[in-house]
């Protein structure tokens, strides 16, 4: 006991060290969302690495089932063919019903706090769980594509915006029609990155950056900048520099959207993924 | 020698305001935000005991962190600042040890000294700094290149503040 004593004041200036240190990083992880989810990130990396050896094992156990099952649909889909059948008829016309169901509703919000001079910036955003929001769903404003909801609270949401080095979107060139996946780098609030665009698509300056839609957060065709220069990287890709279309050091109102499929869509998609 | 703790509470105010108010709302060049409130440690006197530069460290940058809604992150980098200031401070002591009654300005010990004992602790504290705001490595030269030059900025503004402020 005595010992100890000694010990303790003879470091006591590491140890009061390490124990403040350890209660600030504490608070940090605990507190900053971002820091939070690299902590648990990383748990769950390791975790999902193993369920994919174990998944890819069984995979491959069930091939010549699944092989079975594609020949079987194969001849079923052959049997389809427009070249398996002969015209009876030549005057049939087909007409479409135009009804159309909503799909879309917008939800307008202020800004009620806002950074753009961080790595990892955030908007807070003055509409919560009681007006409908939920985490995920998109944010626009009347310029172009904002972000996407990461936190709800009762009265306020946090978003994600584009100026966040996490943030991936799925974009499109509204010309041609080529996607990719567009990203901030970190540097200038004004620009972002385009990459995986395939080096055959046709790219000129002052193409228009739509969203995609292929995910259930956007609907498609929404703007989100110009592209003001690209060079090909590798070979095979472009990396296209995109001035964003919304000012985001400018920005007081914003929409955000709440798409009515886009449960039945993602269930579909984890059903799909479950098999 | 009785009037060194009002006029460091008084200093502690003042650097936390500035910081908070100013400078947190500056960007030179788009990302260089320099971090002048370590001014606050590196003036504290010689003779302050050990235990107490951490708690020091630790109040003035959880009431930062309080500010900037980042909890704990200014109060690392900075408790780390404090824990490595008697270290430097014993390397570059003169040949007979610091005079008491003196403190560690340029007034009392001239610029080169000064510029290298506020560097080498202003340096570790942006870097530790820098690096636990982006916390990976995907492109570690950016941070750290963002690091020194806010380190820049920052060393530029204390050296500054010796001429201007603390003349005596």
């Amino acid at each position: 006991m005595h010992n100890l004593i000694r010990f303790i004041l003879k470091h006591h200036f590491i140890l009061l060290f390490v124990i403040i240190q350890t209660f600030s990083l504490t608070l940090m992880f605990q507190h900053n969302n971002f820091h939070k989810s690299v902590a648990v990130n990383a748990v769950r990396s390791v975790k999902g690495a193993v369920n994919k050896r174990i998944f890819n094992f069984k995979e491959y156990m069930k091939l010549r089932e699944i092989n079975e099952k594609l020949i079987y649909e194969n001849s079923k889909l052959r049997n389809q063919l427009m070249n398996s059948f002969f015209q009876v008829k030549a005057d049939t016309v087909i007409e479409f019903d135009s009804v159309y169901k909503k799909q879309y509703r917008y939800i307008s919000a202020k800004i009620a706090d806002n950074s753009t001079n961080k790595q990892h910036n955030y908007i807070t955003i003055d509409k919560g769980k009681i007006h409908g929001v939920e985490t995920e769903m998109g944010v626009v404003s009347t310029d172009g594509v904002v972000g996407i909801v990461t936190g709800v609270s009762e009265h306020f949401s946090t978003v994600m915006p584009i100026l966040n080095i996490n943030l991936r979107i799925s974009a499109k060139i509204e010309e041609s029609g080529f996607f990719g996946s567009l990203f901030w780098n970190g540097r200038d609030p004004g620009k972002a990155s385009l990459i995986d665009i395939p080096h055959h698509a046709e790219l000129n300056e002052g193409d228009n950056i739509v969203t995609s839609g292929y995910s259930a957060i956007f609907p498609e065709g929404i703007r989100i900048g110009t592209i003001t220069g690209y060079e090909i990287e590798g070979g095979n890709f472009y990396n296209a520099t995109v001035e964003l279309s919304t000012d985001f050091q400018n920005l007081s109102h914003v929409y955000v959207i709440v798409n009515y499929l886009r449960e039945e869509q993602s269930e579909l998609e984890n059903i799909n993924l479950n098999d | 020698m009785i009037e060194v703790l009002p006029r460091n509470i008084m200093r502690f105010i003042t650097l936390v305001i500035f910081q908070v108010f100013i400078l947190n709302n500056i960007q030179f060049l788009g990302y260089i935000n320099p971090y002048i409130y370590v001014l606050f440690i590196l003036l504290l006197p010689f003779e302050t005991p050990k235990w107490f530069l951490l708690v020091a460290a630790f109040t003035l940058g959880i009431a930062i962190d309080l500010f900037s809604h980042t909890p704990g992150l200014h109060s690392s980098a900075t408790v780390f600042m404090a824990f490595l200031r008697p270290f430097v401070l014993s390397h570059f002591a003169p040949r007979d040890g610091y005079e008491p009654g003196t403190f560690p300005r340029i007034h009392y010990y001239g610029f080169s000294w000064f510029f290298k004992y506020a560097s080498i602790l202003i340096v570790s504290h942006h870097l530790i700094l820098f690096f636990m705001e982006v916390f990976h490595f995907h492109n570690p030269f950016f941070t750290l290149w963002r690091a020194l030059l806010s380190s820049g900025f920052s060393i530029l503004l204390v050296v500054l503040s010796q001429y201007f402020i603390y003349r005596r």
